[in-house]
């Protein structure tokens, strides 16, 4: 049998190595672990979840087991490079959040759940960020957008657009 | 009424309040110097006790009484984990902490840290806060360049490491035991208590769960002293000797249908319409408040007639709500729907649910599919029966489920129906003319995907090559009661 392509590049175990002093046990370290395959490779697939396994000495369903019960870890393929998660809870509703959720997919063509055909976005419900104070809100990546209107969300789609423009220039596709 | 002097927002508006220059530069870590060098860890506990403060998570508990559960006994390390997995929504009180004025966070929690001799402290913070991530692992850096964290705090006998841990989106993370199972690296199944965590907790370890800005008024007890604690607030009820009052400044949270939403200080007790009106410039467009969310979703609604209920830990209750929680206020307008409501709630409540209870896991996602029926416009009267029969099965308090968030999702049911039934019966009456008052089970088998009538469905329907009907189905099972099948 031909062997298995190793997923976890060094920096990467390096990285996770780097949370076991913290705790006293490594399966404290799962979802650390977790956390930087995911900001990494954008999802976690099996054969990282085995690597995982093998690092922290754990069996490969221990660390499936966990990563299965938090939405937050995509396994069959990378997210879009900006993953884009929107505010659907009480606050952010009331405030017309729904909707701009539909006026935002109808501008990407996607439905939640779904990535772009680039790779640009994917698009995410969220249950409350905790921004109901700039409610309708929504996170991309890191930056939270507060008080979505209909053109902050042609703006952030110009963005986008902008951001991959400039990408193909620099990459001279 | 005297204005109440902020104290937990006192720095959130000064520039770069969130370094530790400004914040000694406003008499931070004072404080912790004077109590490392003055008062033994018991006395701390004992200022704490006597002070009446309680949990501001959401349960209300009294802290003192929760570190008093601390074996003293047992050699080995104590944990305190700090919760700021903040997802009750309604609530960002906690994020604003942690981003504008995180050493006032991390000042409380090494104070607690030092008064229950927890030797490693995690910040439990929910995924979703990136700013607030980047902010505390900023302010834990400098306190340890300062040497206020580390080995030998400020010099004293007294070590502390505190790591911040990252959620991975998930509600049941701010239920104690869930934070504490998902820390340890499983799925966040809450535990059944006791034990609690104070006897047997994060590693099989004692440990102190405490919420961030609960941790935040240890600091000022000990600063100002537990009388001017006392002086703010709600005194316990004389005629309830059980009753621990509500002392202390409280961060209001304000957001939906007002004209200022935001984080908000006040003592305790103010009544819910004062938080709207004062606080936040009244209900927005120059409407009037329908209902109002008194303490985060899962309290349940206050409706117009009842905001002038005081926003302490047993106001909301007299009113019927789940009690204060997060003190986090949704103001909701004459021009919302109730059902639109319900939906919102029923649907969060049947995302969250981490399954592990029966009640919980199967009652949330029936009430949802309910919901999902009744807005496509084939919603039944005996749906209300049947979602408060749920609503009054699910939960702690009826003894079924091992954590609270069955509690949580089955009060806005009670309120919404039991206030605004009216609303809903027209609701169907308009949507569902034909159909409304029809009483007969749905065939619970045939709302199911993956129960097609002879189709690819699995089990008995498939096999008898026909629909099942409520009869066969009592037939199968004959213990169960007829007649209640089915949603």
């Amino acid at each position: 049998m031909p062997p298995v392509e190793r997923v976890l590049t060094d920096d990467l175990l390096e990285a996770i190595r780097g949370y076991f002093p913290r705790y006293p046990n490594r399966r404290a370290v799962v979802l650390p672990a977790l956390h930087v395959v995911l900001e990494r490779l954008g999802h976690v697939p099996p054969q990282a979840v085995v690597e995982i396994a093998q690092l922290l000495e754990l069996a490969p369903a221990e660390v499936q087991d966990t990563l299965s019960f938090y939405g937050l870890f995509k396994q069959d393929g990378p997210c879009g490079r900006v993953r884009v998660w929107v505010c659907r809870s009480l606050s952010c509703a009331a405030c017309g959040g729904e909707e701009l959720l539909d006026y935002l997919c109808e501008r990407l063509g996607i439905r939640p759940g779904e990535t772009t055909p680039d790779g640009r976005v994917s698009l995410e419900f969220a249950e409350c960020l905790g921004a109901c104070d700039f409610a309708p809100a929504m996170l991309a990546g890191r930056v939270l957008h507060k008080n979505l209107t209909r053109e902050k969300i042609d703006e952030f789609v110009a963005s986008l657009l902008a951001e991959s423009g400039k990408r193909k220039a620099e990459s001279g596709v | 009424m005297s204005d109440h002097e902020p104290v937990l927002l006192a720095n959130v508006h000064k520039p770069d309040s969130h370094t530790l220059a400004a914040y000694q530069a406003g008499g931070g870590y004072r404080t912790l110097r004077r109590v490392l060098k003055e008062m033994p860890p018991e006395e701390v506990v004992g200022q704490v006790r006597a002070s009446n403060l309680r949990g501001r998570g959401g349960a209300g508990f009294p802290t003192g009484l929760k570190w008093s559960f601390l074996p003293t006994d047992r050699p080995g390390p104590v944990y305190m984990c700090v919760n700021a997995d903040e997802s009750e929504p309604g609530t960002f009180s906690n994020r604003v902490l942690m981003e504008l004025d995180p050493h006032q966070v991390l000042e409380g929690t090494i104070l607690s840290c030092y008064a229950t001799r927890a030797s490693t402290a995690y910040i439990y913070l929910r995924y979703e806060y990136p700013l607030a991530h980047e902010r505390l692992e900023a302010a834990i850096a400098e306190c340890y360049k300062a040497g206020l964290l580390g080995r030998k705090v400020l010099g004293h006998d007294f070590s502390l490491d505190v790591h911040v841990h990252r959620g991975a989106a998930a509600y049941v993370c701010g239920e104690e035991t869930g934070l504490i199972e998902s820390l340890e690296g499983k799925r966040a199944w809450p535990r059944i208590k006791p034990p609690f965590p104070a006897v047997e907790g994060l590693f099989r370890r004692p440990t102190v769960v405490n919420n961030v800005e609960t941790l935040a008024c240890v600091t000022h007890i000990l600063e100002r002293g537990v009388d001017w604690f006392r002086s703010i607030g709600t005194p316990p009820d004389p005629s309830d000797p059980r009753d621990p009052g509500s002392f202390g400044p409280k961060l209001y949270c304000l957001s939906g249908h007002v004209n200022r939403p935001g984080v908000y200080e006040g003592p305790l007790g103010l009544p819910c319409r004062e938080v709207i009106d004062r606080f936040g410039g009244g209900v927005w467009k120059g409407r009037k408040a329908k209902a109002a969310v008194p303490g985060g979703l899962s309290t349940g609604l206050l409706s117009a007639a009842e905001l002038d209920t005081p926003m302490d830990f047993s106001g909301p209750v007299r009113a019927g709500c789940l009690g204060l929680g997060t003190a986090g206020v949704i103001v909701l307008d004459e021009t919302y729907s109730m059902v639109d409501f319900l939906h919102n709630s029923c649907r969060f409540f049947a995302h969250e649910s981490c399954g592990q209870c029966t009640p919980c896991r199967e009652g949330t996602r029936w009430a949802l599919e309910m919901m999902e029926r009744i807005k496509a416009g084939r919603g039944r009267l005996k749906d209300l029966e049947l979602l408060l029969e749920i609503a009054e099965s699910i939960g702690i308090i009826p003894g079924t489920t091992i954590c609270g968030l069955a509690d949580g999702a089955a009060w806005p049911i009670k309120n919404a129906i039991t206030k605004f039934r009216g609303e809903f019966e027209d609701f169907l009456r308009r949507t569902n003319p034909a159909g409304y008052k029809v009483a007969r089970p749905v065939p619970a088998l045939e709302a199911s995907p993956g129960h097609a009538p002879g189709g690819n469905g699995h089990g008995a329907a498939a096999g008898m090559g026909r629909r099942l009907t409520a009869h066969d189905v009592s037939a199968l099972t004959p213990a169960v009661s007829q007649g209640e099948r089915g949603a």
